[in-house]
């Protein structure tokens, strides 16, 4: 049954290489693997389900985008520059968030401290915008409790608004963990959590931008 | 100040909420009191409380289960007593906006707050010790996740105590929970509870499936785990995929409600129906969430106590994995009354037919393990071959449900209130019966008396049948469910039956409870010495029980399945070479935390703020997590060590008294 494998006996018990056993080696019977891509695969399908509960929101708001109950349609409603500008913060503070990364690669404190404070006045900046937006369309009536469609506007766009909120949170603490524990694997770990996140939010919105405000638009 | 909150939440005039919540009060003050005069706080705290180890999570898991059990059954026991009585004249001793409470409650309590922290306890006990590892992923958050369903318990029975309970089904359906309709505080509790504990079951599934995907033990491909790991698997990248889309729904639910939102109401063109597409679109996979770990306890069950290897290990992985995917295409079988067309309901009736198709390979690969094997009838088989007698004819009436014409005349009747508790019961709950007697001895290091276990399951399974069996009957009569009153005589007789089958069930559990205080007394008799007390077939059985914190000295070299089978077929010369041949190393375990009791403390505020719309203690509440959560971040020490010596004199008492107790 066992083959004739000489070495089975000490099997169960084995630290040993698996070279020794002669056993085909493979990723899925190499054993735990390390703890940084345990908790980056942790992380992604943290992000996985993040990424479905937006779905449901685009789905809810797809099916009440022309639900106006007689109040403001989005074409009159967006703007289309305010949200060209939106855009181009989001992306470049993930492009600033890859130089983060390699900073952070480097181990070079000062390129990680300018690339985070980059990364956070160009989020913080795409925040204010979103913010006066809403603050303009409420001022104008178009409140979030005027119909269906204004409830799934204001849901799902804050909702990705919220996300960014709390990504800035984050990165705040973790430049003060950068200063106060330096690069330490905990610390190391969190900082590539943290640049997935903000990475994700970046395709949440490609979506955003494409299905509420591009196709909402017309 | 404090909200919507005042004196008047406290129902005082209603003599069975104040005897309920007065029970409730003093049976934890009682518990509370004996551990305070015990002086086992210290104890509790270190050992339990704070606790990142999975067997100890896992364990808790299974004590709200239980405890929750008991509440929920309660709540079944009072809706069988008030319907067996409230023909005609008589309106029974429930108002209706109390029985509407109780069956709304006994739905959310038995399926958030039982079925899926006992299943989520299960996985957590055993499968890192299948896995032969030493804890899963992220062992604090794994004490956060617990921690949180907790909080989401705490939430729910406080509802009994202040103010009130949603009266709304156990799926709160709008326009019905709308604040129009429902501006009470209890679809309020309904929502936060669940909201709460579903963040932390959402982070317990994240958790196991990444233990699963990423750190089984060297040698341990995907095709030599046990089946209860393939179908924990399944179920958790399920609890991945659905449960944010319940947060979604929920979170659409109360902007409606605290912001005066138009997703789900009748006016402001809100949509009604969308909101019970996404609820289905969760609550689907919410039931093979819920049977898929049950299906590989059976498996593990019935080829342990028959001593044969798993008949189609490979046709029980795919048929688990088939269930997985398909358990998202089904959903709108629920509401085949909607009107969506023909098309649709011709889609959806088909594809809920489909998946009837790898249940049904599981039940005969379950079949043919037995065949041919030595079975040993002991209580968990009992569960399992139950189980499958009562399963087969759950899912048969779920196939007819499944026909839309057929549905039509069948959709909210009491057919179907049958058909869920036939297969809830008759896989759920027999289910994690199974597996709580199975792995008992691991968890405690000894066995649970058979005689209890015995009688236990007989008024279970009698019980169930006369309890529901007539349910099916009186749907086909056309009784629609959740009726506090009717006027037809004809109908009393077979609900009275059906009160007769609970007070069985009732006796069963009252079992249960005696089981468990006889084994614990009986305890010193009944030591699983060996750790190895059914003769199982997989890597849990090769620790002690209960394992030491670490599970395994040395990580296990798995070279195919039933791994520890394999190693039990080995000679005793080759045993001792392989002891021989052992080097210790030191352990690294992750050190405990109170993080999760913690942050779960300040769910509970934020969550009674919420309800109440006192906001200052929002603030406060989540503050306080944040606080929390930035202490754990700043901590320095998240590792201690165990010593060489002390994992090689451990492992070498154990290794003795395997070869001692073992007879060949």
């Amino acid at each position: 049954m066992d083959g004739g494998r000489a070495m089975t006996a000490a099997s169960l018990h084995d630290d040993a290489p698996r070279a020794a056993h002669g056993m085909r080696t493979g990723t899925s019977t190499a054993g735990p693997a390390p703890k940084r891509i345990i908790i980056a695969y942790g992380f992604w399908l943290f992000l996985l389900s993040d990424i479905v509960m937006f779905s449901a929101l685009f789905a809810t708001y797809a099916v009440v985008a022309k639900a106006t109950a007689g109040g403001p349609t989005g074409a009159e409603l967006f703007d289309p520059t305010n949200v060209a500008v939106e855009t181009a913060l989001l992306l470049f503070s993930s492009f600033s968030c890859g130089m983060m990364s390699l900073a952070m690669e480097a181990r070079h404190r000062t390129a990680f401290h300018s690339a985070a404070a980059v990364t956070f006045l160009l989020g913080l900046g795409f925040l204010v915008l979103e913010m006066r937006e809403f603050a303009g369309m409420i001022a104008q009536g178009a409140t979030p409790q005027r119909s269906a469609f204004l409830s799934g506007f204001f849901t799902l766009v804050g909702c990705h608004g919220a996300h960014v909120a709390v990504g800035l949170l984050w990165l705040v603490v973790m430049v003060a963990q950068v200063a106060d524990k330096g690069w330490r694997t905990t610390v190391l770990h969190r900082l590539m959590c943290f640049s997935l996140f903000w990475h994700a939010l970046d395709i949440i919105w490609v979506a955003l931008f494409t299905i509420v405000y591009l196709m909402g638009g017309r | 100040m404090f909200g919507k909150l005042s004196w008047s939440a406290i129902p005082i005039n209603e003599p069975i909420d104040m005897i309920a919540s007065g029970l409730m009060i003093l049976a934890v003050l009682g518990v509370l009191a004996w551990v305070t005069v015990k002086g086992h706080w210290p104890y509790l705290w270190k050992e339990w409380l704070t606790s990142v180890d999975h067997k100890r999570i896992g364990v808790m898991y299974v004590v709200l289960a239980l405890v929750m059990l008991l509440r929920g059954f309660t709540d079944a026991v009072m809706m069988r007593i008030q319907q067996s009585i409230s023909v005609g004249p008589d309106s029974g001793y429930l108002p209706p906006e109390h029985y509407n409470q109780i069956f709304s409650a006994h739905g959310t309590i038995m399926i958030f707050f039982m079925a899926m922290p006992f299943i989520i306890g299960l996985m957590n006990f055993a499968v890192p010790l299948q896995l032969g590892i030493r804890d899963v992923a992220f062992p604090t958050l794994n004490s956060v996740s617990l921690w949180l369903t907790a909080s989401g318990i705490l939430l729910t029975n406080l509802s009994l105590v202040i103010g009130e309970f949603a009266r709304t089904g156990w799926l709160a359906y709008p326009p019905l929970s709308e604040l129009k309709y429902s501006p009470g505080v209890g679809v309020d509790y309904y929502l936060w509870a669940l909201q709460i504990s579903g963040v932390g079951t959402l982070l317990s599934g994240i958790n196991l499936a990444t233990t699963i995907l990423k750190m089984r033990a060297p040698g341990m491909g995907y095709m030599r785990m046990p089946v209860f790991c393939w179908t924990s698997l399944a179920s958790n990248l399920l609890i991945i995929a659905a449960f944010p889309v319940l947060t979604a729904t929920f979170a659409m639910l109360l902007l409606d409600r605290y912001l005066g939102m138009h997703f789900f109401t009748a006016d402001g063109d809100g949509n009604p129906m969308m909101y019970i597409n996404l609820i289905w679109v969760w609550g689907h996979p919410e039931v093979y969430i819920l049977i898929l770990p049950c299906f590989g306890v059976f498996s593990e069950v019935v080829s342990t106590f028959s001593g044969k290897p798993l008949f189609g290990y490979r046709s029980m992985v795919a048929a688990t994995m088939a269930i997985c995917i398909l358990s998202f295409i089904v959903w709108l079988h629920h509401f085949f009354t909607m009107g969506a067309g023909a098309n649709v309901n011709g889609f959806f009736g088909v594809m809920t037919m489909i998946i009837a198709v790898p249940t049904g390979v599981k039940v005969y690969n379950w079949l043919f393990t037995l065949y041919g094997g030595r079975v040993r009838f002991q209580v968990p088989i009992l569960w399992s071959v139950g189980f499958m007698v009562t399963f087969v004819i759950g899912g048969m009436t779920g196939v007819l449900l499944a026909v839309p014409p057929a549905d039509f005349v069948l959709h909210n009747s009491l057919f179907l209130i049958a058909h869920f508790h036939n297969v809830i019961i008759g896989g759920v709950v027999f289910g994690v019966l199974a597996g709580y007697t199975y792995w008992f001895p691991k968890a405690f290091g000894f066995t649970l008396d058979e005689g209890w276990g015995k009688v236990s399951f007989w008024c279970w399974f009698v019980g169930f049948y006369l309890a529901f069996m007539p349910l099916y009957y009186l749907g086909m009569l056309g009784m629609t469910r959740r009726l506090q009153h009717y006027d037809d005589p004809s109908w009393q007789p077979w609900l009275i039956v059906a009160a007769v089958g609970v007070a069985l069930i009732l006796a069963g559990i009252l079992a249960l409870i005696i089981q468990l205080i006889v084994s614990i007394r009986t305890r010193d008799r009944r030591r699983d010495v060996t750790g190895d007390p059914w003769n199982g077939r997989t890597l849990e059985w090769s620790t002690p029980s209960p394992p030491p914190a670490w599970n395994f000295a040395i990580l296990p070299h798995v070279e195919r399945e039933d791994a520890y089978w394999q190693v039990k077929r080995r000679t005793r010369e080759e045993r001792v070479a392989a002891a021989k041949a052992l080097v210790y190393e030191a352990i690294h375990m992750p050190v405990n935390s109170p993080t999760g009791f913690i942050t779960a403390f300040f769910a509970v505020v934020t969550g009674f703020a919420l309800i109440w719309h006192i906001w200052w203690m929002v603030a406060l509440g989540l503050a306080g997590a944040l606080a929390t959560t930035l202490i754990f971040a700043w901590r320095d020490e998240s590792e201690f060590e165990i010593p060489a010596e002390a994992v090689a004199q451990a492992d070498r008492t154990h290794q003795d008294a395997q070869w001692t107790g073992a007879a060949p």
